[in-house]
């Protein structure tokens, strides 16, 4: 019998899928996505490679191309190592302390509580609360003179939390777990619905308790969502700028809170350094692509 | 991966970076910059001015004046926008190529960035642009030249700043309010010493100890003026502030912190106005800002050994108003920044804020003024005395490493101030030399 080759309009649909008209209804969110993201990952990427900084339009500016001489320069600037090991203080207090309290949380918050929707909604104002805002109460509790301080009395450290080089950064990680914590408690409430009752009623006849249960019922039920709360925290501590910056006044004490975002402001928006800030926000962006990745192997594998 | 999420990761791929290869560079050239013939444009034009109360009102006032007389060059005033700060409002205007013509909120360390990313126009290029400035200002002027020997900016107001002090406090410490010890250092730290432990204030004073690289300007730098006799950070692309004056001003400053008398936290909120400081460094406009809260003196910066108050420079907390190269009626903007800095609207200037136009002699300008708001009279004198930051190539990184440094040795102490300050003279020497 002979072979017939496969009508053009076969391979066509092929490429296409059954169904093109669904790229009708991606293209909105795709431009989106390509206009707001890929355009400015590109460009950040390309603009690595430059001695770049920001002109007018039309200026005669030399940008000459310096290959890889920014990341070269960035891995040995004891600054930018600096805020590496900053922010990966933060994100090994932030990350664990996110999940652990989110799940305590929010399985506590999933029981029948009486205000239950009280306490639901009371996590999830820090939240929704403006940043700064937010701030501004935790330097009146954190400052040398502040309510913490009033509280431990001679306990209270000295240089004071916000000026210690020690204390600094986990304050900073404990702060942005308070803030979030409302949206991870939301990620896994949702998750929580999904955990059928007779597992919970089925282990109890056979004796578990409280610990038991949550151990080997509700830990592991909400797995793809603990995967997805691991990403996001790390990819949004990677990020941290806002509360070194208005918090430890730019990073201080001496640096001890400064974050690569925060160096990447400074170099690109306020010094001019565009090139040497997108070359600090690429290796940023691999990193965190990479610890996701990590992260999503480990959690989901069976 | 599916056979559909390699397709709609491919498609996204190439959209990307078509996307970035047509717009990456090209993509700056989309805006217009005006020709050479645009010097002596004339035309409506737009202008930018600071957004506290009293300079929207002087803003306002001059764009009125000058409007009823130029009905063919209408100037638009507007408050300069909502930003992190001035300076990154005005850099992502110039890149996206739609600043005003003028802008009367120009920080003179800005100013080289702005210059090397081609935003600002040379104020020479018109036939008296240069002696204008010149005649207005002073021998001063000179210290707004960059390196090419060009004004991108015209300087336009300072505050120079003085130590400000609360006298019911100085009172209650058993000092004398009128005629306070603050000259030396030996007398400021001891006046330091009895205020906290008797004035019922939590510092002696209490400049904010945060690293962003502006803040020298109102902790170290008037005090290494001062001990200078008026030298710059740096010096035809020498450092000065490792010399001997720089580590006597950064030592006492170290003394400051290391006794507690200047706390290493930033205060949450204004601690001279809460009285939770008993001095602050600040220039005239605190007045109007102070004037009715507390019962206040102005003396001039420290020095070692003293200094007759008529010696002693200062920062100058100066901000400049410049001209932009998207401007196209260059010729109208040109005749606007004169009409806005005579003698007439600097006096308006005067008047509505407090803050001292550049002018030679502010006091000998409006003596009207000064006989009716004699408390002002201190700070014009100190007006004349005034030193700015060097406006150099690299002007913002050189004030980050400086600050860097001071940080770690005099407010934390972590470092010999001798020591972390020659690591600074080297990086800046090399920062100022445009590399």
């Amino acid at each position: 019998m002979a072979v017939v080759a496969p009508p053009r309009r076969g391979r066509l649909r092929g490429l296409i899928g059954p169904d093109p008209i669904g790229y009708a209804f991606i293209a909105p969110y795709a431009i989106f996505l390509v206009a707001l993201f890929g355009y400015p990952l590109g460009l950040a990427i390309y603009i690595s490679f430059f001695d770049y900084f920001f002109a007018a339009p039309g200026a005669q500016v030399a940008r000459p191309f310096v290959g890889l001489s920014n990341y070269a320069e960035i891995l040995g600037d004891p600054t930018f190592q600096r805020a590496i090991l900053s922010v990966a203080e933060f994100i090994l207090i932030n990350v664990p302390l996110t999940v652990v309290l989110s799940l305590v949380l929010a399985s506590t918050l999933n029981a029948k509580l009486p205000f239950r929707t009280f306490f639901r909604t009371s996590y999830y104002i820090p939240y929704v609360t403006a940043g700064v805002a937010v701030i501004g109460v935790w330097l009146w509790l954190l400052s040398r003179g502040g309510l913490l301080n009033g509280v431990l009395g001679p306990l209270a450290p000295d240089p004071s939390w916000l000026v210690s080089e020690f204390w600094a950064m986990p304050v900073i990680a404990l702060v942005v777990t308070w803030k979030g914590l409302g949206f991870y408690v939301l990620l896994y409430l949702a998750a929580l619905q999904n955990i059928p009752r007779e597992l919970y009623e089925a282990a109890e006849v056979d004796g578990a308790g409280v610990i038991r249960r949550f151990m080997a019922i509700t830990v592991p039920g909400v797995r793809p969502a603990t995967t997805l709360v691991v990403i996001l925290a790390t990819i949004i501590g990677a990020n941290l700028f806002t509360e070194p910056y208005l918090l430890t006044g730019g990073g201080g004490p001496n640096g001890a809170s400064l974050s690569p975002v925060l160096l990447m402001y400074r170099e690109g928006i306020e010094q001019g350094h565009a090139g040497y800030a997108a070359a600090i926000g690429v290796i940023l962006a691999i990193a965190v692509m990479t610890i996701s990745a990590i992260n999503r192997f480990v959690l989901e594998k069976d | 991966m599916s056979r559909a999420s390699v397709r709609f990761a491919s498609i996204a791929t190439i959209l990307m970076l078509v996307l970035t290869a047509c717009l990456g560079e090209d993509g700056q050239d989309g805006g217009g910059s005006a020709g050479d013939g645009a010097a002596s444009a004339t035309g409506p034009i737009s202008i930018w001015y600071s957004n506290n109360p009293e300079e929207v009102a002087w803003g306002e006032a001059v764009v009125t004046a000058w409007n009823a007389d130029h009905p063919d060059e209408e100037v638009t005033g507007e408050e300069i926008p909502a930003g992190e700060s001035s300076e990154e409002v005005i850099g992502a205007s110039i890149t996206a190529g739609n600043t005003p013509c003028l802008i009367f909120n120009t920080a003179p360390a800005a100013v080289p960035q702005f210059q090397v990313a081609g935003g600002l126009v040379a104020l020479d290029d018109f036939p008296d642009g240069a002696s204008y400035i010149q005649e207005r200002t002073g021998d001063r002027a000179e210290q707004y030249k960059f390196t090419d020997g060009k004004f991108y900016q015209m300087p336009w107001k300072t505050n120079p700043v003085m130590i400000f002090y609360n006298k019911t406090v100085f009172e209650t410490a058993g000092l004398d309010p009128e005629n306070p010890p603050l000259s030396t250092y030996d007398e400021f730290l001891s006046t330091a010493e009895t205020l906290v432990a008797e004035g019922g204030v939590e510092a002696a004073i209490w400049p904010s100890p945060d690293a962003q690289f502006f803040q020298p300007w109102f902790d170290f730098y008037p005090l290494f003026i001062a001990q200078s006799g008026g030298q710059q950070l740096v010096e035809d692309g020498e450092p000065q502030f490792n010399n001997e004056a720089g580590l006597a001003a950064a030592n006492f400053w170290r003394s400051l912190y290391d006794q507690g008398l200047s706390p290493n936290e930033a205060y949450n909120g204004d601690s001279f106005g809460d009285q939770k400081a008993a001095m602050a460094i600040v220039g005239p406009w605190a007045i109007k800002v102070y004037g009715d809260k507390v019962e206040w003196g102005a003396v001039p910066v420290p020095t070692q050994d003293g200094m007759d108050a008529s010696e002693v420079h200062t920062f100058s907390d100066e901000k400049s108003s410049a001209m932009y190269t998207s401007c196209e009626n260059r010729g109208t903007a040109w005749e606007f920044l004169k009409f806005a800095t005579s003698e007439e609207n600097d006096g308006q200037l005067l008047e509505l804020t407090g803050q001292m136009p550049m002018r030679a002699d502010v006091v000998a300008s409006f003596p009207d003024y000064f006989e009716a708001n004699p408390d002002y009279e201190v700070f014009a004198d100190q007006a004349s005395r005034t030193v700015e930051v060097p406006i150099v190539p690299n002007s913002i990184e050189m004030w980050q490493t400086f600050r860097t440094a001071y940080s770690e040795s005099v407010i934390f102490g972590t470092t010999p101030v001798e020591e972390a300050f020659n690591t600074a003279a080297d990086e800046i020497r090399t920062l100022v030399g445009g590399s």
